[in-house]
């Protein structure tokens, strides 16, 4: 992907595109807020959220286990994570799910990663110098919840089209200058 | 008790459509009513068959369970629970404190911990409440089934089969209103559930 906009005077503060993946892998929702990456076709996008699925449940399935110091005293393995107490290897943090991959980032652009606990994947894409990515994730979950997830019409799993969403995400994003 | 009004913090645009705060508040006696009228319709439209009221009120609660899932997560930012005893402390502590301002108790576990009850001691959605008096209502409707679908959707999204039914309810002149949960099993696979 090649960026022109390096030397953009907003670009430390740059939300370039959002995309959502349903729990199956599914593209249901993109949208370029700035200019900045190279435009894909439809169909590419639909291939870069099914690669992009596969890709995350891969880099979930195989974080490092780290070999136990002394024998500490077995914690329960939660759901999700289902991690053999018994061997002598165990997560750097136990009690929290492994979560896959969260963020890529390059010197052009960085890819942040977002699974809901329902498993719905936002994947945003911003400058690398964008602070607080974590928030404007957050904020667009909150949006996602009121404008998709609470619209009667709305079918779940299927493509958002959505006014509402797209006019409070786009206002949300340009009023946070 | 009578001056008693219970505003619900149930999130809604109904009052404050500009500016909402992260919580908006809604009046009780509205939800009450409008809750009341749609079981009263149902015991209309299917010639008071309660099992088929019972049924219907469970899917409807399981298509709102699964949509308000996102609405807890993304705003109580709660991470996920490592057992069943800590689901149903959120279940009750931070879900229905939440959305109907109610904390039941969660009691009467199983010794395996996949069963529990939830006592209601105060239901927004059953006060002024009279169950029809033909005799086969206070055997047959449990007129908050509503409420079990909706932990039915909202626990399937996150991994975790459930049972939900009522086994009292003061409106059919119980002592309690006990909902009993079951655990069924956690989903491993993220096949997408169907809406009812």
């Amino acid at each position: 992907m090649c960026v022109s906009t390096k030397l953009h005077p907003r670009s430390a503060l740059a939300v370039f595109s959002l995309i959502i993946i349903n729990k199956a892998g599914g593209l249901i929702y993109q949208r370029e807020f700035q200019a900045g990456l190279r435009k894909l076709s439809t169909n590419d996008y639909l291939v870069l959220a099914g690669t992009f699925h596969g890709v995350h449940a891969i880099t979930r399935s195989i974080t490092p286990k780290l070999p136990l110091q002394n024998t500490a005293s077995p914690v329960a393995s939660s759901p999700g994570t289902s991690a053999p107490t018994t061997s002598g290897f165990s997560y750097p943090n136990p009690g929290v799910p492994v979560s896959g991959l969260e963020y890529l980032e390059t010197d052009k652009f960085r890819l942040t990663c977002f699974q809901t606990l329902t498993g719905t994947k936002f994947l945003l894409f911003t400058d690398p110098m964008t602070g607080s990515v974590e928030t404007i994730v957050n904020k667009i979950y909150e949006l996602y919840a009121d404008y998709v997830m609470k619209n009667p019409f709305y079918q779940l799993e299927m493509p958002v089209r959505c006014e509402a969403f797209d006019r409070h995400l786009g206002a949300w994003l340009r009023g946070r200058t | 008790m009578n001056s008693r009004r219970v505003i619900l913090t149930v999130r809604s645009n109904l009052v404050s459509r500009n500016d909402r705060t992260r919580i908006d508040k809604v009046n009780a006696e509205l939800v009450t009513l409008t809750y009341g009228t749609i079981v009263a319709q149902l015991c209309q439209d299917y010639d008071s068959d309660y099992q088929e009221v019972n049924k219907q009120l469970d899917k409807m609660g399981y298509n709102i369970g699964m949509r308000l899932i996102e609405d807890f997560l993304a705003k109580s930012g709660v991470g996920r629970c490592a057992n069943f005893r800590e689901t149903a402390d959120m279940v009750a502590k931070v879900g229905f404190k939440i959305f109907l301002n109610v904390a039941p108790t969660v009691t009467n576990w199983t010794s395996d911990n996949n069963q529990f009850s939830l006592i209601f001691e105060d239901n927004p959605l059953a006060d002024f409440v009279e169950l029809p008096d033909d005799g086969r209502a206070q055997d047959e409707l449990w007129f908050s089934n509503i409420l079990c679908g909706v932990l039915r959707g909202a626990l399937e999204m996150v991994q975790m089969q459930i049972e939900a039914h009522f086994v009292s309810d003061v409106l059919r002149g119980d002592d309690t209103t006990e909902m009993r949960v079951s655990l069924v099993r956690y989903i491993e696979d993220e096949m997408p559930p169907e809406e009812e």
